[in-house]
């Protein structure tokens, strides 16, 4: 039998007694680009803190490949929302990419020929390779968000989790995003995409986890992503403008 | 070497060592940590007194090593329960403190310590409490404790080198691919109580946490990478030490208060003249900008 690369069975997380996931149960295929789309709070950073052991969790599972996310961190890739990191910390565009090796190089030891070499053809990948030894303060948001990416990259993994990485960058580094997300799919790897803007969906991603607390839906997009399933995901606060083939939604506040 | 060489070599041991631990301090956000430790180490020492009888440095190493981390655990504990982490850093720096002072007022006559002298240090008496083993006279006994700190301090950031960075820089990653950022957290916090109780004797409790902050503030306005970070930082502490102990001299001051003060200068000077994130350059950076326009 198959693994599956990510398993998470019964996940419950709660802050402060306030339940922010409950019982999120599902598989993901492998070799797939899945967008987790949701409302404000619905927990959709939350799913991929608790996969990554980042928060802790008040019951369930989760399973790479099979087997229990702590030994299997060599295979996993993330990228954390941008505004998490403090971008005035003093160090280059390439130190940053090169943390992405610090869980393969091991204790006592520095990042050597190689992985700079790996951490530099990351850089490439997302044409971010003139700016190698710009101060990151320097970069804009884009440019930031690109050098996260490079830095997943760099970490060489099989299944990648990214939290928003299409959060206030600009149209060309969404598309560098996009081209990058399709090439890492070509190679066989799995992509888990924290989603806002429902408009992309479809265009983005083969699977889709509609969430909102709960999993509402799991599935190929064209099947999952239809309005039935959004009203149950957004609730009443979403208006149709159109119901065309490809719709477009307007969350209201 | 001379009574004043001495003072020198120690006040510039103290500005190495509180300069390039206050870098990641600094960076970590986490100031006020190290100046609740700076201070619950009074706990420590005396502790370590009322369990020894002595005021060996080891004792006093350990005890201040062990209060130090209860602090930041303490602090740990309550802001994880949803106590405001500035509210427990008080809270818990306070009740440490105070319980220090009450043990320090009760067996005042034993100790060889007093509040005014855990807060203010005295440099100027260093020169004359050497450290003799077998006849032989090594010298002053604070530049021992001082210089085995700081080469203690530069093993584990050499050791640690990336996972401090990493940790310091983005936690959640660090976390996720397996380094233990608390492992790390409470190294660095043992750090910090070491080279504060080093550094107490001749500096106190309150210059202490200048010889920490202010150096590597300096520091953070000159340069962006964080190796150069550490090594300016440093020079910085010795700058201050040297040209504190001068002024000392020269005015008939207080050797630790003239050193602080003139950590203090250094900063205001590259918080002027910086030339990247001085005021003068952002001044002039505003001022092109504007008449490029017109």
């Amino acid at each position: 039998m198959k693994m599956n690369p990510i398993q998470v069975s019964n996940l419950t997380v709660a802050y402060d007694r306030k339940p922010v996931l409950q019982e999120v149960t599902f598989q993901m295929p492998e070799g797939k680009l899945i967008g987790v789309v949701g409302p404000n709070g619905a927990g959709k950073s939350t799913l991929i803190k608790a996969i990554l052991g980042l928060i802790p969790t008040a019951s369930g599972s989760v399973e790479i490949y099979g087997k229990a996310y702590r030994t299997q961190r060599k295979l996993v890739g993330y990228v954390p929302q941008r505004g998490s990191v403090d971008w005035d910390f003093p160090t280059n565009a390439l130190d940053v990419v090169l943390m992405g090796r610090y869980g393969h190089i091991g204790w006592f030891r520095r990042p050597g020929k190689k992985d700079t070499a790996i951490a530099m053809q990351a850089l490439d990948k997302v044409g971010m390779k003139e700016y190698a030894g710009r101060q990151i303060s320097q970069l804009s948001g884009g440019q930031q968000q690109r050098v996260f990416l490079a830095r997943a990259l760099a970490q060489d993994a099989t299944v990648y989790f990214m939290d928003e990485p299409f959060v206030g960058v600009d149209a060309a580094t969404e598309k560098a995003i996009i081209s990058l997300l399709n090439e890492l799919k070509a190679q066989g790897k799995t992509v888990l995409v924290v989603h806002h803007d429902l408009q992309t969906v479809k265009e983005y991603f083969d699977w889709t986890l509609l969430l909102n607390k709960r999993k509402i839906a799991l599935g190929p997009t064209e099947e999952v992503f239809t309005v039935d399933h959004l009203q149950k995901t957004y609730g009443g606060r979403l208006a149709f403008l159109d119901t065309q083939v490809s719709p477009s939604y307007v969350v209201q506040p | 070497m001379s009574y004043g060489a001495w003072i020198m070599l120690t006040g510039s041991l103290v500005g190495v060592s509180c300069g390039i631990i206050g870098c990641f301090l600094i960076l970590r956000k986490m100031a006020m940590l190290a100046d609740a430790i700076s201070h619950t180490v009074l706990l420590g020492i005396v502790l370590a007194y009322l369990v020894s009888h002595s005021l060996e440095g080891i004792y006093m190493l350990i005890g201040a090593g062990i209060i130090g981390l209860l602090t930041a655990f303490l602090v740990q504990v309550l802001h994880s329960s949803g106590v405001q982490s500035d509210a427990a850093i008080g809270v818990v720096f306070t009740s440490l403190f105070a319980f220090g002072v009450i043990l320090l007022s009760a067996f005042a006559g034993k100790v060889h310590l007093d509040v005014n002298h855990a807060l203010m240090g005295e440099i100027t008496f260093i020169p004359w409490n050497t450290l003799t083993i077998g006849g032989v006279d090594l010298g002053p006994s604070a530049v021992w404790m001082l210089g085995i700190v700081l080469i203690i301090n530069l093993i584990l950031i050499f050791l640690f080198y990336k996972e401090i960075k990493i940790s310091s820089f983005d936690p959640a990653m660090a976390t996720a691919i397996g380094i233990p950022v608390m492992f790390i957290h409470y190294l660095l916090m043992s750090m910090v109580s070491i080279t504060t109780v080093a550094s107490f004797d001749s500096v106190g409790a309150i210059l202490v946490v200048a010889m920490l902050i202010v150096p590597g503030a300096t520091a953070y306005l000159l340069t962006d990478k964080l190796l150069v970070m550490l090594l300016i930082s440093a020079v910085i502490g010795v700058l201050s030490a040297i040209g504190g102990y001068y002024a000392a001299l020269v005015w008939n001051i207080s050797i630790s208060g003239s050193m602080a003060s003139i950590a203090g200068l250094i900063f205001a000077t590259a918080f002027i003249l910086s030339p990247r994130h001085g005021l003068l350059s952002k001044l002039l950076a505003r001022k092109s900008i504007i008449s490029e326009r017109t």
